[in-house]
């Protein structure tokens, strides 16, 4: 069971939403799909989910060309879009049955207390889903999206509204889910990214802008080297240029600095410096290029 | 299908929408047939329920499209039918669900209305002198005028995320389909060639000779059809997406 998804071009008048796009989401992977607001990336799984229609390119889950009039192979999805729609006057025992009726999901009642119990909702079934807190409600989506054991998942923005003990638990059952499903998970928390996913692609503008593992990623795009040092006196800025590898600074505060080098070595040339211009070093740690850094290379560069 | 058709039957009921209707529809109903001395059924010379068959499309105009206006508007709204189209249904499941849920609202509110029959029936002298023919024929002709109505609230339903709107242009649609063709057809210069056309495109002509106890088969297709063209066009709506 997989996503294909190849050469995808979707245009909203003459606007391309999505332009070119290719990837490929194996069985019991998590991919991390990124991008900024109005990247393309709903637009994407709109189209994975067949709710619309490409203008070039093709979708084939599970070997299958994903089209509207196809409505079998939507049984193989599972989908909880961006904001969540839910019908607020149902309750989520009644909202979690039509489901299972829609899906045509065999024993739905022992099917609805096992999802019930995967999405911690055991404590709010018996209520309206208009009274569920919007982490509740979330949960209940997540709920819908899985009740028929769809082996795709797609799941946009799913874990927005959850507190953070919430944001632990869901995570944790979509690892969990993720073992021996094919998950597409779009995302704008990098931790999130970080925590879950196995691989991210990256889209900006309709196009993709990367596609691979985290840590490649990350080493293929850190060029520079960041250390944040607090001297025991203010150092004079030409002198920094004295240093190994230095390329600049920023001063943070009194005799406080972040220094950028290109030196894979730069906490040591920062130690030679301080030792020739007899500083001394009360505070040395090094500044970890995050993933936000780079998604922001990535998505500002291209803008 | 099953599964949309129980949800909407069940939303109805589950909230005061349906009570509320169908309640209101007595309450008219039975103020102008009972209470009111001009429509009074109790004042009329002869044993039958005429005014009801009178009044009762006067108030679905109104009525049918406040119960129909959220049909699907409500899930453009919020964004529940994105989700709908993502399951394995098509459009056309969708549209017959909801549409046939609407059916079985205007089968329960006409229910109650026998009372009015039965009591009338009862008031006959001697008793059980009233034509049931006809009244059978009229309540057939009435289900009929309904249906239409309620497919035209479903489709205006359809063309808008705004219930509002989509009352407002059900309430305009029903109106010209049931009064528009009929005044048109008075106008002078029509008198004597297209009047006798124009008057059979409106619901009015074939609805009063459905009332008249004659069911005919152009009166039912012309039903059928309008019930079928309103679908199609709603249909056509929702599978476009947005």
């Amino acid at each position: 069971m997989s996503i294909q998804v190849n050469h995808l071009t979707k245009l909203f008048g003459n606007q391309k939403a999505v332009d070119d796009v290719s990837f490929r989401v194996g069985k019991g992977e998590i991919l991390g799909f990124l991008g900024p607001n109005g990247a393309g990336k709903t637009t994407t799984m709109r189209m994975i989910t067949g709710y619309l229609s490409s203008d070039e390119g093709e979708i084939l889950v599970n070997e299958t060309p994903v089209t509207e009039e196809n409505t079998k192979i939507r049984a193989l999805i599972g989908y909880l879009p961006e904001h969540n729609p839910l019908y607020a006057d149902m309750y989520v025992r009644e909202y979690l049955s039509y489901v299972a009726r829609i899906y045509k999901v065999t024993q739905p009642q022992k099917r609805i207390k096992e999802v019930i119990g995967l999405t911690g909702l055991n404590k709010e079934a018996h209520k309206p889903i208009r009274a569920l807190s919007k982490g509740y409600r979330q949960r209940v989506g997540l709920a819908q999206s899985i009740l028929h054991d769809p082996e795709v998942l797609i799941l946009d923005e799913a874990t927005s509204g959850l507190d953070p003990n919430q944001l632990i638990e869901i995570r944790q059952l979509i690892r969990h889910l993720g073992q021996d499903k094919t998950i597409l998970l779009s995302t704008h928390i990098m931790q999130e990214v970080q925590a879950l996913c196995d691989r991210v692609v990256i889209i900006n503008k309709g196009k993709i802008v990367a596609d691979g593992n985290i840590k490649m990623l990350s080493q293929h795009l850190t060029k520079s080297y960041r250390v944040e040092v607090l001297f025991s006196r203010p150092v004079a800025d030409p002198t920094f240029q004295e240093m190994n590898g230095y390329l600049s600074h920023e001063s943070t505060g009194n005799s406080r600095y972040i220094i950028s080098g290109n030196d894979e070595h730069l906490n040591e040339a920062i130690f030679d410096f301080a030792v020739s211009k007899q500083l001394k070093i009360l505070e040395m740690s090094t500044r970890q290029e995050s993933f936000e850094q780079i998604f922001q290379q990535l998505t500002a560069v291209r803008s | 299908m099953r599964a949309i058709y129980l949800r909407e039957l069940g939303s109805y009921f589950s909230s005061m929408i349906a009570y509320i209707t169908v309640g209101l529809l007595l309450a008219v109903l039975g103020l102008v047939l009972w209470v009111f001395p001009d429509f009074s059924l109790i004042m009329t010379p002869f044993a039958g329920v005429d005014s009801l068959f009178e009044i009762a499309p006067l108030i679905f105009i109104f009525l049918i499209p406040a119960f129909t206006m959220r049909s699907f508007a409500e899930e453009k709204q919020a964004a529940t039918l994105e989700i709908l189209l993502t399951r394995p249904v098509s459009a056309v499941q969708i549209v017959f669900g909801k549409y046939l849920a609407t059916l079985t609202w205007l089968f329960i509110a006409l229910l109650p209305t026998l009372m009015y029959v039965y009591s009338i029936y009862q008031l006959g002298s001697p008793p059980g002198n009233i034509d049931l023919g006809q009244i059978a024929a009229s309540y057939l002709g009435l289900f009929l005028l309904g249906a239409v109505f309620c497919a035209i609230g479903v489709f205006a339903s359809s063309l808008t995320s705004n219930q509002i709107v989509a009352f407002v242009l059900a309430v305009f649609f029903c109106f010209v389909l049931y009064y528009g063709f009929f005044f048109i057809s008075k106008i002078a210069s029509f008198s004597g060639s297209l009047d006798g056309l124009i008057e059979s495109l409106g619901i009015d002509y074939h609805y009063h000779s459905i009332s008249r106890g004659l069911i005919e088969t152009r009166d039912l297709v012309y039903f059928l059809c309008l019930i079928g063209i309103c679908l199609t066009w709603t249909w056509s709506a929702i599978a476009k997406r947005s």
